[in-house]
Parts: C-alpha cells; structure tokens; sequence
C-alpha cells in the first residue's frame, strides 16, 4: 500500500466532506490511484474480514456483530450505514488509518449491499460471511428476486471460512458453499410471524414445508421486549432496547457469527452484550426534540414495511409516512401494493415526493388519513405540532431529509 | 336491478407466480371500485391444477419471474382454448407484463428457446438484452393519459395490423422501437405498464367493470366515484423522471 495514497486519499476526504459530499468521492480518487488499496489494508486484520449482506436487516445486524465482538475486547473496523459500498469502504478505512499506514483494528465488519458485495469480494475474499435473507426491494435495479440470490450465492463461493444463513428463507437454504455453513434460524412457533414474501397476498400465507437444516442458534419466542434465544440448545433470555421483531430474529444470526469467530466466548455474556445494543441510524431511531420524542422507521420494501407495520402499526402513535422516489429508494413505486396496510388505524401525515401515490395506497386499504403534504419541512411541522408520542415510517432518502430537518429544529 | 343485486366474479391468473410488482393493487382496484358502488365480487385465485369457476367475469394476470413463468408454462398452455373462448366472447381482461406475453404467440429468448404463449393476442416478444425500466406516459384514444412504470427485457411486435392500447410519450413500451405500448382486442388489453395500473388509471378500472357487467346484466352505465387523489396521483407520476 502507498503512503502517498493515503495522504492523497485523505486530503480528498476533507475536501470532499467540506464540500458537503458524502462517501463516494475519495474512494474514486483511491481507486484510481491504489488499485490494491482496499484488499491492503483489510489483508492486514489478524481476523479478517465479515460482510453482512441481504435484502433486510444488514446495518442493524452489522451494529450488533460489531458491539458483541468489541464486549469481547476486539478492534472492530466498521463502515458507517449509507456507506454500503465499495467506495464507502474505503472511504472509512481512510478516515480510521494513520498517516504511516497503520491500521489499528482485529477485525473488520462491513455492510455490503447485494451488487456491491459481489463486487467486493472479487478484491477482497472474507473470512465470514452473514446473508439474511432475499426479499423484493429495488427491482428496478436487480430486475428479478432470483437475480439477487444468485449474487448472494456468489458472495458465499468467495468466502473462506464460515457462513451463517438464515434457514427460513428458501433461496438461501439452496446456497453451497466450499466454507462451513451454519444456519440460524425460527422456532415453529414463530415462523408464523413472518410470512414469505412470495406468499404475502396469496390465499394463504403457508410456507413449503421442507427438509431444514439444523439451527445452532435459534429464536424461539419473545414478549414485548423480552426476547428468548435457543444457543445449541441451551435457553438464554434478555430485554433488548432494540425496536422490532424482525431485529429480534436478525440477532440470531449476529450471535452465531459472534460464536463462530470466538468459539471460546460465552453465550450469557454475548446475550448480556446484546441486551445493551441500540437502535442503528434511522432504523427504530428515537430522537428527542425538545423533549417531544419521535422514533424513524426506515421503510425500504415490501417486506421490511409489512414487518415493521406489524410491530408498530398498532401503537396509540402519531404517525406519518414519507415516501420518496429517488435512486436510492427506488424509482418504481409498485412496492407500496405489495404492503398490506390494513392494520394501521390512522395516519396523521402523508408525505414525500411520492405522498400522493401512498394516500391513493391507503385509500385502497380504506385508511383514515388526515392531511397529504409532499413537502417533507411541512409535514414534519405538522406532525411534531401533535400531542403525544410520534414515529414516522421512511424511505431512506426521506430518512435522511427528516434527521437533518429535526436536527435543524432542535438547535433553535 | 339494483347494484345490490349485482355481483362480478374476478378470475386473478396464479397470483402466486405471476405477482411481482404490486399486481395485487390491480385486483384491489377492481374488488373496492365495485365495493364502493355497492356491486359485490368475489376473487377466484387459480393457481396450477384448480378447475376454473363456471363464471368468469374479469380475467386479470400479472407478471412473474422467469421461475414463475416456467413453474406454469404447462398448466398455462392447458388453460389456453378456454381463455381464448373467453377473451373472444367478450370477457372484460387485463394481462400485465409476463402474462401479456404470454398471452401473445411466442416469446423467443436471446438463446433461441422458444416460450409457446396461448395466441389470444397475434404479437411475438424477442428477448433483449437490456431491460426496459422505468416511468411510463401513454397516450391512448379511449383511455386519454395512462400512467405507470414498467420493467422487461422482452420486446413485443404485432404479427398483423392490431390496435394498440396507447402511443408512448415518455418511456419505451412494447419494444422501444415504434413508441407504441401495449395491445388492444376485443374488451381485453395486453400492457407492460404496471404501478400497479389500475389504481391510478380509474378509467381503465371502470372500463372493465362497466363492460363486465353490461354483458352481464344489460346495459349499465357505472356511477361516478370521486377520484381526486387518484387524479393527483397520476399528475405526481407523469412528472417523475423516467
């Protein structure tokens, strides 16, 4: 690895974050410059390296990796959420390597989406791979379901050491790998919970039963915030601060990958680790303004909606719902009608750039609405306006745009 | 006869395999504006195998993957005579996406295999290389401005003169090359727009529903529903970029 990349790198960095501009540019200057740059630095990990990929659940399921390998007393390297790319990589290795090249970390545990991680993993080979699941999110990008899976299926080829996958999703069962696969996965009871995505409006929200491979780690029940984890075969209870069934069930998968880079660490430890890991960035968020709290829920698909719905779409909240069109949401606004929204009883704002496709969405469903405002500044003063406790359920771009316009309000 | 006394069987081609972007919505548009207007439905899901209902008054099919596709090829081409009886008799339908292809002659893949269809529609779809995505404005005589978004690799051409449903005025259509987009025969309508379309296409939703029960129980002219969100809907749309 040159020094020189590093400096230039850098410089590039500061300029570009003076600029306003996120992730994308020093990566590109880097990868110009030091085509070996990235597998360099990351070669260098006595641990190597983790990539969390998968439809839903990546940048949650990578926080919780990350917290439960630093309680074991591990320097993890991370890329921050939004950076789900190659050059985001890069970008955060820049911002966390000295100037003489040393990069101080055991281990790394990068969030990768499906295209980029294929990408990565023909310049950087992980030790550790967790894939979640494969869902319809972005098909105006990936075109079809299957698409996805297959590169899912490269990522795995690629990994050396050990794969954890989700058991329950039938695209992934069918991965092969030269690595050793583990899988996490649901208690009968629970499988119930959280209908296939291929069977969301079909008559019946059956799963094919099948041949399963066995689970090492299992989640087998949970109450409000209580959650129950079956870890080789041992019960092992905890309260999570973390929001959502479905971040219940994707710490699973957390866990084992933990258990399967320290096979020496303890389960009750690890599980009291856990219980101490928060909400990421926008994923269940709860920001405080001026006292008034208001929880973001980050919306991005047809599946994560439905399961997000069914864990907060019956809460006694204010709510809004903020959809935008733009690349990183997804052009392609036939998502929202793969989203059963009957659950909810009524939504005080609708908004976005695409507000008026939502209302129509809720109206179909026969959901109360009050007021549709696309300017994003607008609603969210009309929403904060409201007496009592508030969330917002967000596509990413609206995410972002609510974080910055609530920050800006809570420095007034 | 009162609305009350009125009732409409909806057939939805495998909504298992043949779902992928939002067909459902297709279905909910037809089932609430009958609802609204007091006309009972009832959906009859076929999936691989089911006898078809005696009573067929819409005829819907969506779009799949190519693993749906190929999970009903044989099922579909079994079906064939009767859902061509149906769409010549005048059944009110709408096919999206894969199954308007399919409901055309062939679909010839970039390999040369070639995908028999069940020939209700003359038209041909060739594999291409790139797929076609994107926001799409159609301007048709019958149905005025049609909004909707759509995604396939195939492109479709008529095999003799046929009416299509619309000429394309942003977006690409049925083969990106004669700014035309999807097919129009006898009551059915063959298009790459989904969106879903229905919903924010109420025209087309009321044709369907309009024709389907003037076959049914003579003459009817539908009643009005207040459509204004629809409305704004469909005007956020055609202003988004491609």
């Amino acid at each position: 690895m040159k020094k020189s990349s590093i400096m230039i790198g850098k410089f590039v960095r500061r300029v570009a974050r003076l600029k306003g501009d996120g992730s994308a540019l020093p990566g590109l200057v880097i990868e110009k410059i030091d085509r070996n740059f990235l597998r360099d630095c990351l070669k260098s990990l006595p641990k190597g390296v983790v990539v969390v990929s998968g439809t839903n659940g990546k940048t949650t399921t990578t926080k919780i990796i990350v917290e439960l390998l630093q309680s074991q007393g591990l320097k993890v390297f991370t890329n921050r959420s939004g950076s789900n790319f190659v050059r985001g990589v890069i970008a955060a290795i820049l911002e966390n390597i000295s100037p003489s090249g040393k990069f101080d970390f055991d281990i790394a545990v990068l969030e990768l989406d499906e295209a980029h991680a294929v990408r990565f993993v023909k310049v950087v080979q992980p030790k550790y791979a967790v894939l979640l699941n494969v869902m319809r999110d972005q098909l105006d990008r990936f075109g079809e379901i299957d698409t996805t899976a297959k590169l899912l299926a490269q990522i795995a080829e690629k990994t050396t050491d050990k794969i954890v996958i989700n058991r329950e999703d039938k695209r992934l069962k069918k991965i092969k790998s030269a690595a050793l696969v583990k899988y996490f996965g649901l208690s009968n009871k629970l499988l119930s919970e959280f209908p296939e995505d291929d069977a969301m409006f079909s008559e019946h929200h059956f799963r094919v039963s099948g041949k399963s491979p066995k689970a090492d780690v299992v989640f087998a029940d949970f109450k409000k915030d209580t959650a129950i984890y079956e870890i080789d075969g041992e019960k092992y209870e905890v309260n999570l601060k973390l929001d959502g069934v479905y971040n219940f069930y994707n710490a699973a998968g957390a866990l084992l990958m933990v258990r399967e880079i320290l096979p020496k660490s303890n389960p009750s430890d690890l599980i009291k680790a856990l219980g101490d890991v928060e909400s990421a960035f926008g994923r269940g968020e709860i920001m405080n303004i001026h006292g008034e709290k208001v929880q973001l829920l980050l919306v991005k698909n047809p599946s994560g909606f439905q399961l997000s719905l069914k864990s907060f779409g019956k809460r006694n909240y204010k709510t809004m719902i903020a959809i935008n069109d733009q690349y990183a949401d997804g052009r392609d606004m036939s998502w929202l009608w793969n989203v059963d929204f009957r659950t909810l009883k009524n939504v005080d704002v609708v908004s976005g750039v695409r507000a008026f496709d939502m209302a129509l969405r809720l109206k179909y469903d026969e959901v109360r609405f009050d007021k549709v405002e696309e300017d994003l500044t607008l609603a969210t003063e009309k929403l904060m306006k409201l007496k009592g406790k508030k969330q917002i359920f967000c596509t990413y771009t609206a995410m972002l745009e609510i974080r910055k316009i609530l920050n800006g309000r809570s420095l007034e | 006869m009162n609305n009350a006394k009125k009732s409409l069987t909806i057939l939805h081609l495998y909504p298992r395999e043949m779902n992928l972007y939002g067909d459902h919505g297709n279905i909910l548009a037809l089932q609430k504006r009958c609802h609204w207007r007091g006309i009972k439905t009832t959906v009859f899901e076929y999936e691989p195998q089911k006898k078809l209902p005696k009573e067929i008054d819409i005829i819907f099919g969506g779009g799949g993957q190519d693993s749906g596709q190929s999970v009903i090829q044989d099922d579909f081409l079994k079906l064939g005579e009767k859902l061509k009886k149906l769409v010549e008799d005048g059944v009110p339908t709408l096919v999206v996406c894969g199954l308007y292809q399919l409901f055309g002659n062939f679909f010839k893949t970039l390999d040369g295999e070639i995908i028999k269809g069940i020939s209700v529609f003359n038209v041909k779809t060739l594999g291409g290389n790139e797929r076609l995505i994107g926001n799409v404005v159609v301007e048709s005589s019958q149905f005025g401005k049609i909004v909707g978004y759509e995604n396939h690799s195939g492109r479709t051409f008529f095999e003799v003169d046929l009416q299509p449903l619309g000429d394309v005025k942003k977006g690409a259509g049925n083969n990106g090359e004669d700014f035309e987009e999807g097919v129009r025969y006898k009551n059915a309508i063959g298009t790459y727009l989904h969106g879903p379309i229905l919903p924010k296409n109420p025209k087309i939703a009321d044709f369907l529903i309009e024709t389907a029960l003037t076959r049914k129980y003579g003459m009817t002219k539908l009643s009005k529903l207040n459509d204004d969100l629809e409305k704004q809907a469909h005007l956020s749309s055609s202003s988004r970029p491609r």
